[in-house]
């Protein structure tokens, strides 16, 4: 099991359990964590599942790729630290990843 | 009023079900009109997954979103159905003979016998961005563009950097007093030719472009005056009239929702004998409705769209008795499906 630490908009800690090789967030609706919608059900083609990473972690995970940058386009607030949760892949060195929601996915 | 168009069934939505509705109908010899907001067939399949493969569709191992909506649209081809798209379907009234009468967000008016909801997860909107008091100034936030002298000699901001944003700024520019295009990068997303347009028009000083991104607008009595653009750099405040953000689609139930339909969870509730909503002459199929035990999946929009064919041809014809035919053997349906 790999750890993860969803913090809300209002700043409030929803841990979850989450499984090498699905992605962060097939793990954020197993959970029911309101704030990422995934329209698209992960086919990166709307930026409802949009999460800002924490910094330490940010390293961690491979970069964007040119697809997911794109897709990113149609959020809104975007960060240096922003993500889309359905590009990530969980994997084991993830152990206690923490991420941010935003308040609306719009 | 633009002239009535008459059909027997009014198809809202032409997603996978929308789509196979066309067939089921046809074989029943009720004719179709098709609306759809987006500007193409294949709803959620087109829109959101249309390289992605598929891998529940009877009989396909695998097809992609396009290619199912390819070879549905050569289906139904011999039924001739008629396509409206761009044109959201938006109100909705009973005409005193049980007839219905629909009009469209850009005013096409239809006359139709049954309606046929097949609104999947509703209709493709533009995201509003969350701006605070966006919503204060709707008559200048515009999504699309109605009459284009509105925007004769006006100070116009366009958020984003995929192919609306660039199609509009190289369109607006010629007739606007100013136009200044921000967007989060300087790198776009759209057809080559239309980046490097834009990447001339800047270069030229013709339009003004910012990285950056608008967290707030200001504005008085209601009329809005600028905006704030959060750079790097500091807080940059640029005038605007119009301001156009593009940050793709979403889905959102829309109109359906005033039409006096019993709805739960914001689904249409039918019955699953004959695909009714709780108004006789209005059904509902695909990812629209709901029904204990309904799964949102094309194969069961597929089958509801049968059912719901035959209960609308007794509707329609109620004296009339309709006994099952198959298409493999029925010399009737094969001359309608060979015909064209
Ligand atoms: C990423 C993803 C993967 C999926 N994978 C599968 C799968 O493997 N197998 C499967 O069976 N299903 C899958 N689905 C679900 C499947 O796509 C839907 O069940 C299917 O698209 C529903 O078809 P529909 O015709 O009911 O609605 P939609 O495809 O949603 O089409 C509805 C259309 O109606 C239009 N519309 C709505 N309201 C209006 C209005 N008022 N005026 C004008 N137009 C309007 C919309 O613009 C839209 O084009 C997947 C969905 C997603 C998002
Ligand atoms: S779920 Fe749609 S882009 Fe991630």
């Amino acid at each position: 099991m790999v750890n993860i630490n969803f913090i809300s908009s209002k700043g409030v800690l929803q841990k979850a359990d989450a499984v090498a090789g699905e992605t962060l967030m097939e793990c954020a609706k197993k959970n029911q964590i309101h704030e990422i919608e995934a329209e698209c059900g992960g086919g990166c083609s709307c930026a409802t599942c949009h999460v800002y990473i924490h910094k330490e972690w940010l390293d961690k995970l491979e970069k964007p790729s040119e697809m997911e940058e794109d897709m990113l386009d149609f959020a809104f607030n975007v960060k240096e630290n922003s993500r889309l949760s359905c590009q990530i892949k969980i994997e084991d060195v993830l152990d206690g990843l923490t991420l941010e929601t935003p308040e609306t996915q719009f | 009023m633009s002239k009535l168009i008459e059909t027997d069934a009014l198809i809202i939505g032409a997603g996978p079900v929308g789509l196979f509705a066309v067939f089921e109908l046809g074989l029943l010899n009720i004719n179709c009109h098709v609306i759809d907001i987006l500007d193409k067939p294949g709803g959620q399949c087109a829109q959101l997954y249309p390289e992605k493969p598929i891998y529940d569709i009877p009989a396909y191992p695998m097809i992609s979103g396009k290619d199912l909506t390819d070879k549905l649209l050569l289906q139904i081809k011999p039924f001739s159905p008629v396509f409206h798209f761009e044109e959201l379907a938006k109100d909705l009234k009973k005409n005193n003979d049980g007839t219905w009468h629909i009009s469209t967000k850009k005013g096409l008016n239809f006359h139709a016998k049954v309606i046929i909801i097949a609104a999947g997860g509703g209709s493709f909107e533009p995201k509003k961005p969350n701006i605070p008091n966006l919503e204060k100034y709707f008559d200048q936030v515009r999504y699309s563009i109605d009459q284009i002298d509105n925007f004769k000699n006006k100070d116009i901001v366009i958020l984003g950097g995929g192919d609306s944003a660039l199609d509009w700024t190289v369109q607006l520019n010629e007739i606007v007093k100013s136009l200044t295009l921000i967007h989060r990068r300087d790198v776009f997303r759209g057809s080559p030719a239309t980046v490097n347009k834009v990447m001339d028009l800047r270069d030229k000083g013709e339009i003004k472009f910012h990285v950056g991104q608008v967290k707030n607008i200001i504005g008085s009595n209601g009329i809005l005056d600028a905006v704030q653009c959060e750079k790097k750099e500091g807080i940059l405040e640029i005038p605007c009239d119009i301001l156009m953000p593009f940050f793709g689609l979403t889905m959102s139930l829309g109109p359906v929702e005033k039409w006096g339909l019993n709805l739960l969870e914001d689904r249409v509730s039918v019955s699953t004998e004959t695909y009714q909503t709780s108004v006789p002459g209005i059904y509902a199929v695909g990812d629209i409705n709901t029904y204990p035990g309904k799964l949102k999946l094309i194969l069961s929009g597929f089958h509801e769209t049968a059912l719901m064919a035959h209960a609308v041809f007794k509707y329609i014809n109620p004296e009339e008795r309709l006994t099952l035919q198959y298409t493999t053997t029925s010399s009737s349906l094969q001359k309608k499906l060979l015909a064209k």
